[in-house]
């Protein structure tokens, strides 16, 4: 399979060639073929849901259940949606606002969740690796809607579907990340696809909001699959960073970073970090402008920026819906698959 | 107790047919060795020649004793392949009570640490409520009296651990303590060290120091690096280590008082406790086995470094990989990288490092069976030091008989203990150990209540056979149920 986005695929066959896996943690195994599959299911999808009454049953007489630690709205309701679009049944746990709090274990409640019927447990947690324990906990399916730190697949990979879809092939394309890297899920699940896809990623941020050895991190470990090197630079000048950039994805920047001591002020985050549109054109014409949301418009990206031309801030939101339901389904036909 | 098994008065035995290790004499080789009356009557190597070729003189002479008194000793015969050496020394180990009984208790500990070859083992003070008073250190004594391993106790340096008011640490020496820690936290404030360390001088007992500065370290979960990152974990920098013990360098200097430190994990540190050797301070350091044997790598269930090398080497194929975020591999200090685990075998082959502790860490399963970054921090250690530090051994990369001066007349050296030789006349606390004998390592088999450790289900090479405890055994590897 060639790793670039394929229209015009017959759905049959999109939805065949998806990976075979029955859980989603992170990407870091992923091989690019099994990426690029994910992708072309999205797209496909994609399309079928320009006529609103279409529906899919991939996922029907399956129960979802949404188990969010961290209150995330949007997320929570991309999967959501994705979930009832492909037939499943769906409950949702706000864990962060209701009984389920320090005092009940993270592994009594997932398998109070099974016993309840969940065959498919959507996580989101401040914990990094949440996702993991809970797996070895239970025999239903686990997705990573964001842990700690560490990973956020599902954002990673409509990131992914929404850069090929203005840009086809990412290799050899300059991928600039830019923020507090530091602290983010986004930026690390990122590394492993953008990279398994032939991407040069640039990490640009303060040095006190790089991660600790993060290109050793990453190129240390070879692409699945084709046991090639990852290309991972960290450059913490933002004009050398933004320099023949094909993409700039922006990260949000929270106020307590500066309270942590970690930054003098916001303002002068601003001055030095933020994306304007003069420091835009120092990418390639075209590049596309990316953000995982919500953003601290006048922090970390200038208004101008924000909804300008280049930005596909929104497109990414709508790719986020065909992206889940196409990951969703991927589990939904493993399940089918192990319960035969 | 069965008399005839004893070595109680009228019950002398010989041990015979193994090699021999007494690091304090620099004995090692084929010999023999007398108990009675709970102390080592003699101790010897075949002399190779003549009439007492196989026990060695002064073993023959011992016996020629004993059948004159009209008590000849019983007769054990070891295997040519098994070691004989003096019980261990452990500098560090949290038994758990009072107060957490559910993770270990002083009988269930000790009859872990007999399981390990241990004999003589140093109980932490991080306990609830502290071991700070004198009626503490006597509530653990009291229970240890019945346990199969002699229990020392450490009492805190600053009560309650609370790393503000000295502990009295006077009434404390009295009562039979055998060196001052905060372990589990350090003492922050330098002033409150200073005191520590100019008190403690003349009562010749050891502070022993947590080496960490907590704002460097602050919620940090693992070894900071390439692992920490790709996990998306905090980090703990290793210069949270070497700024704190170059704090206290400073202060033992103008002090003069003694100072331990315990659990090194970082190069930087194993250097400046060679530096502060080389200028004659009193400083003594110990290092345990998942320091010197595993990385971080472990954490995301890489088995990376040391013992994994051993143990691919043993079977000729890598390790399968652990589960990822394992919370058994969670531990403080946590583990390092290959770099450092080198510069701690360094340490310890060159002396800068004094001893070998477990920091035996019990927990209950509940502690560690959540998210990474809720887990406790510690790996139960006595049941499986022996056989891991062995892989070292087996690759070459150090000496049994340097491994066995670390597990006992070193801390014992370091501390002052009466323990860690055979020498006649000393405690007949013996450990017999099979170098080559392999098993599996099956957490639930452990007589520990904490079944912590991220070495379940691998197989290891070297396994004790016996454990003797002032003459008695308390423990045989052959007895035990379902064995």
């Amino acid at each position: 399979m060639t790793t670039t986005l394929h229209r015009g695929l017959a759905p049959a066959e999109t939805a065949d060639a998806l990976p075979r896996r029955r859980d989603l943690i992170d990407l870091d195994g992923w091989t690019p073929d099994e990426l690029q599959a994910l992708v072309n299911r999205a797209a496909y999808l994609r399309e079928a849901l320009a006529e609103p009454t279409r529906r899919f049953d991939a996922l029907r007489g399956l129960l979802v259940v949404t188990l969010f630690y961290e209150n995330s709205t949007r997320t929570r309701v991309s999967f959501e949606l994705a979930a009832r679009r492909m037939g499943a049944d769906v409950a949702s746990v706000a864990a962060a606002s209701s009984s389920v709090t320090k005092g009940e274990s993270l592994r009594d409640t997932v398998e109070t969740l099974q016993a309840l019927g969940a065959n498919i447990l959507v996580v989101r947690s401040s914990q990094s690796g949440a996702p993991d324990v809970i797996a070895r906990h239970i025999r239903g399916a686990v997705v990573n809607a964001g842990d700690g730190w560490r990973g956020h697949p599902t954002q990673a990979l409509l990131d992914l579907f929404t850069m090929q879809r203005h840009l086809g092939a990412l290799a050899g394309r300059r991928i600039v990340i830019l923020g507090d890297i530091l602290h983010s899920r986004v930026a690390r699940s990122n590394l492993w696809s953008l990279t398994a896809m032939g991407a040069e990623v640039v990490l640009c941020a303060p040095p006190t909001l790089m991660a600790p050895d993060i290109a050793a991190a990453y190129t240390t470990r070879p692409i699945p699959g084709t046991g090639e090197r990852r290309r991972v630079i960290v450059e913490p000048r933002i004009e050398a960073a933004l320099e023949g950039a094909d993409v700039v994805m922006a990260l949000r920047l929270q106020r307590e970073r500066q309270q942590a001591g970690l930054l003098p002020s916001l303002r002068e985050y601003t001055r030095r970090y933020g994306l304007t549109t003069e420091r835009l054109a120092l990418a390639n014409p075209g590049a596309l402008v990316l953000h995982p949301g919500p953003m601290n418009e006048g922090v970390e990206i200038d208004p101008a920026v924000a909804h300008g031309a280049a930005s596909h801030v929104e497109e990414q939101v709508s790719n986020g819906v065909a992206t889940r339901m196409a990951a969703l389904e991927m589990i939904g036909r493993a399940l089918a698959v192990e319960a035969r | 107790m069965a008399e005839s098994e004893n070595g109680q008065r009228g019950a002398a035995i010989l041990l015979r047919g193994a090699r021999v290790i007494d690091p304090a004499r620099a004995m090692d080789g084929p010999g023999a060795v007398v108990i009675s009356d709970g102390r080592i009557l003699a101790c010897g190597l075949a002399s190779g020649f003549g009439a007492d070729a196989l026990l060695g003189p002064d073993v023959t002479r011992a016996l020629g004793r004993l059948a004159a008194e009209g008590r000849p000793a019983r007769e054990v015969d070891l295997p040519a392949g098994w070691v004989v050496a003096p019980g261990f020394v452990d500098l560090h180990a949290h038994l758990r009570e009072p107060g957490f009984e559910a993770k270990e208790t002083i009988q269930t500990g000790s009859r872990a640490a007999a399981r390990g070859g241990f004999t003589t083992i140093c109980a932490m003070p991080n306990t609830h409520p502290v071991i700070d008073s004198r009626a503490t250190v006597e509530f653990v004594q009291r229970a240890a009296t019945e346990a199969d391993a002699h229990v020392r106790v450490i009492a805190a340096i600053s009560k309650g651990e609370q790393g503000a008011e000295l502990s009295e640490m006077g009434e404390l020496a009295e009562a039979g303590v055998v060196a001052f820690s905060d372990d589990g936290r350090p003492v922050s404030s330098g002033k409150v060290m200073r005191h520590a360390l100019e008190y403690a001088a003349p009562l010749g007992l050891p502070i022993v120091e947590h080496c960490q500065d907590e704002e460097l370290v602050g919620a940090g979960v693992m070894h900071e690096g390439a692992a920490a990152t790709r996990l998306g974990l905090k980090g703990w920098p290793a210069a949270g280590e070497v700024v704190m013990l170059a704090r206290d360098l400073e202060l033992v200097r103008a002090t003069g008082a003694r100072y331990h430190v315990a659990h090194l994990s970082v190069a930087g540190a194993v250097e400046l406790v060679r530096a502060a050797k080389r200028d004659g301070q009193p400083v003594t350091a110990e290092v345990t086995p998942h320091h010197l044997l595993l990385t971080d790598d472990w954490v995301a269930g890489e088995r990376t470094g040391p013992l994994a090398e051993a143990l691919a080497a043993l079977t000729g194929e890598p390790l399968p990989d652990g589960p990822r975020y394992d919370a058994n591999a969670k531990v403080n200090p946590p583990l390092r990288t290959a770099a450092d685990c080198a510069a701690l075998l360094a340490g310890l082959l060159d002396g800068t490092i004094d001893a070998i502790a477990t920091d035996h860490a019990p927990h209950t399963q509940v502690d560690k069976d959540g998210e990474f970054g809720e887990a406790a921090f510690g790996i139960t250690g006595f049941e499986t030091a022996l056989a891991a530090l062995l892989a070292l051994v087996h690759t070459g990369k150090l000496p049994l008989a340097t491994l066995v001066a670390a597990l006992t007349v070193r801390p014992a050296h370091a501390w002052g203990l009466d323990a860690g030789t055979l020498e006649p006349g000393a405690p007949a606390d013996l450990v017999i150990f099979d170098p080559e004998e392999q098993w599996t390592v099956d957490p639930a088999r452990f007589a520990s209540l904490g079944k912590n450790t991220p070495l379940a289900g691998l197989r290891l090479r070297g396994r004790v056979r016996q454990t003797w405890l002032a003459g008695r055994k308390v423990y045989d590897a052959g007895e035990t149920a379902g064995e």
